[in-house]
C-alpha cells in the first residue's frame, strides 16, 4: 500500500511529538495529570477538563478492530479496494488508519479482531502508523 | 426560547433541480431567493436579515440588494439552514431583524462558481484521516456503520430497503431526479463504492437551491402565503473527524439537537405527522429516528424494511424521495426544509392527509453538526 502520493500529514507545533514518535516506531498518546483521561488527536491541554497538567506516554500499540469500509474507488497512493479503518487502542482512544498485512475483504476484516501497530516510513519526516493482525 | 412567535412565510427551490448549466452558485442562490420573495410578495427593500453558508452574507446581501440589520453566516455543512432558522427566529423575537431571508444555492454537479474544497495537511483530518484514503463522504461518512450493523445484527438487506422505499416516495414526485422503481436487489447489486456501501445507498450529486423567509407569526397573518409555524429548534455540533465521535452507533449531535427541539414545541413522538432525516446516505435514517428518540436503539432498520415510513406507513419519512432519489447538491438540508413546508402548507406532491406537525432533521459535514426543526400550522 506504500505507493507514492497518499496525502501526508503536516505536523503543527501541537503535534509535531506524535510525528516525531512514529519515526522512532513509537506510537505517543497523551495522559492528563489532573483527570488521567488518555486521549488523541495531540493537543497541548485536557479535552476533558482543560489542564495543561499533561504529559506523554507510549501506547502499547495493541489495538482492536472498531469499524472500517472497503474502499473501491480510485484514491492517490492506493490501490482498490482497500480498507479505511478505525481501531480502538488498549489504552482507550481511536485512530484513523490502515490494515496491512491481511487481504482487504469482508471475511479477513473481523471487527474486534486483535491489531497491532507497525510503522511506514512515507519520506524523511514523516512515518505513518499501520495496523496488521496481532502475531501470537 | 418561547415557541410558535416566528413562521415561514416564503419558501421556494430554484426554478429547475438537476443539471443547471446557466447558472453560478451564487445565482442559484439568487434565483432561489427571488423565488422566495415572490411567494410571499416581498422585495429585497423588505428583507433585513439574511444567512446563508457556502456564500458569506455580505456576498449574497450586496448581489441581492439586500441592507440586513442581522446577519448569520454558519456553515457547518449541510444542516447549517436548520440552524439559519433556528438563529433567524430567535433574532426575530430579540428584534434584530423582522424579515428574515435563508438562503442557498450549490453548483454542486456543474460545479460553476463553486471552487473544490480541499482538506489542509495541517488540519487535524489533514494529518490524522487524509493520509489513511478517504475519499470525501462516501468513503467516511460509512466507516461507522459496520459497527451499527455488529452492535445491533442489522443486515445490508435491511439498509437497501431505506432506499427502495424512498424511491418509493420519489415516484410520487415529478421534481424529483430518480423516479423508477427500485428493489433490494438492484441495491445490492450496483456498484460497490466502500463496503457495505453501494452506489444506490449514497446520495445523487446535482445542482439547486432554495430559500426561506420568516417573520414574527403576529406578522405572517398579513402575508398571501399559509403561515408555517416554528414550533421547536435545536443544534448541537460534536466532532470534524468520523473516526472520533464518541461511539459509532449515536450520533451525539442528533441526541442533543432532537431532543431540545422536541422540549422545546412541548410535544410527543406521536404527535408528529410527517418526518424529515436528512439522508446523504442510507443508514441517516436509521440513526436519526434512534437519536431523535422515534424508536428504541438498533430498531430503526427493521422498522423502515417494516414499510412503516413507506407510503401508506404510519410515520412518512423523507417524501420527496431524499438525497437518495430527489436532490442532493451537497448542503442537503435547505431541500428536506423544503418539503416539511410543502407538507404543512398542504402542498406537497406526495401529500401526507391534515399533517399538521413536521419534524426536520439535519447533518452536517460526517455526523460532525445537527440542526432540527419542528413546524406546525396551527395558531398560536
Amino acid at each position: 500500500m506504500a505507493t507514492p502520493g497518499r496525502a501526508l500529514p503536516q505536523p503543527t507545533p501541537e503535534t509535531q511529538f506524535f510525528w516525531d514518535g512514529t519515526k522512532e516506531n513509537k506510537l505517543l498518546l497523551q495522559r492528563c495529570g489532573d483527570c488521567s483521561k488518555t486521549y488523541f488527536p495531540p493537543r497541548p491541554f485536557c479535552p476533558v477538563c482543560a489542564s495543561k497538567n499533561v504529559s506523554v506516554l507510549q501506547a502499547s500499540g495493541k489495538a482492536t478492530l472498531y469499524s472500517y469500509v472497503i474502499h473501491h474507488r480510485p484514491v492517490p497512493g492506493f490501490t482498490p479496494p482497500y480498507a479505511i479503518a478505525v481501531v480502538e487502542l488498549a489504552e482507550g482512544p481511536r485512530m484513523m488508519t490502515n490494515i496491512v498485512e491481511c487481504p482487504q475483504t469482508p471475511e479477513a476484516l473481523q471487527l474486534d479482531m486483535k491489531l497491532e501497530v507497525v510503522f511506514e516510513p512515507q519520506n524523511d519526516s514523516i512515518t505513518l502508523p499501520l495496523f496488521r493482525p496481532a502475531k501470537g | 426560547m418561547p415557541h410558535n412567535t416566528v413562521a415561514v412565510v416564503g419558501a421556494a427551490e430554484t426554478t429547475d433541480l438537476g443539471v443547471i448549466t446557466n447558472l453560478s452558485q451564487i445565482g442559484l442562490h439568487a434565483d432561489a431567493a427571488i423565488n422566495a420573495m415572490k411567494d410571499c410578495g416581498l422585495k429585497p427593500k423588505d428583507i433585513d436579515g439574511i444567512a446563508c453558508a457556502n456564500e458569506t452574507p455580505v456576498q449574497l446581501a450586496h448581489y441581492l440588494g439586500i441592507t440586513p440589520t442581522w446577519v448569520d453566516g454558519t456553515a457547518v455543512g449541510g444542516c447549517s439552514f436548520m440552524i439559519h432558522v433556528r438563529h433567524a427566529a430567535a433574532a426575530i423575537e430579540a428584534g434584530l431583524a423582522k424579515t428574515i431571508l435563508v438562503t442557498h444555492g450549490e453548483s454542486g454537479k456543474s460545479r460553476i462558481g463553486n471552487p473544490a474544497r480541499s482538506v489542509h495537511p495541517q488540519s487535524l483530518n489533514g494529518q490524522f484521516e487524509q493520509p489513511f484514503g478517504p475519499m470525501g463522504p462516501p468513503s467516511m461518512f460509512t466507516i461507522p456503520v459496520l459497527r451499527y450493523m455488529k452492535t445491533f445484527g442489522v443486515t445490508e438487506e435491511q439498509i437497501a430497503q431505506v432506499c427502495v422505499v424512498q424511491r418509493e416516495w420519489a415516484a410520487k414526485n415529478p421534481r424529483a431526479t430518480f423516479k423508477t422503481p427500485i428493489t433490494t436487489d438492484d441495491v445490492l447489486n450496483s456498484r460497490m463504492i466502500a463496503w457495505p456501501f453501494r452506489l444506490l445507498m449514497c446520495c445523487l450529486v446535482t445542482d439547486g437551491g432554495g430559500a426561506l423567509i420568516l417573520t414574527s407569526a403576529e406578522r405572517a397573518k398579513d402575508f398571501p402565503t399559509k403561515p408555517v409555524y416554528i414550533l421547536g429548534t435545536g443544534e448541537s455540533v460534536e466532532t470534524p473527524m468520523v473516526s472520533q465521535m464518541e461511539d459509532f452507533t449515536t450520533s451525539r449531535a442528533f441526541r442533543v439537537a432532537g431532543p431540545t427541539a422536541f422540549k422545546e414545541a412541548g410535544i410527543k413522538h406521536s404527535d408528529v405527522d410527517h418526518l424529515m432525516i436528512y439522508d446523504a446516505f442510507a443508514h441517516l435514517p436509521i440513526y436519526g429516528l434512534e437519536d431523535l428518540g422515534f424508536l428504541p436503539r438498533g430498531e430503526a432498520a427493521a422498522f423502515i424494511a417494516g414499510r412503516n415510513t413507506a407510503p401508506g406507513g404510519k410515520l412518512p419519512l423523507n417524501t420527496n424521495g431524499g438525497g437518495l432519489s430527489y436532490m442532493h447538491s451537497g448542503m442537503y438540508g435547505m431541500y428536506a426544509l423544503q418539503e416539511s413546508v410543502r407538507q404543512i402548507r398542504g402542498t406537497a406532491a406526495a401529500q401526507v392527509p391534515g399533517a399538521k406537525v413536521s419534524v426536520c432533521h439535519g447533518v452536517g459535514g460526517m455526523f460532525a453538526a445537527s440542526g432540527t426543526i419542528i413546524f406546525s400550522n396551527q395558531a398560536p
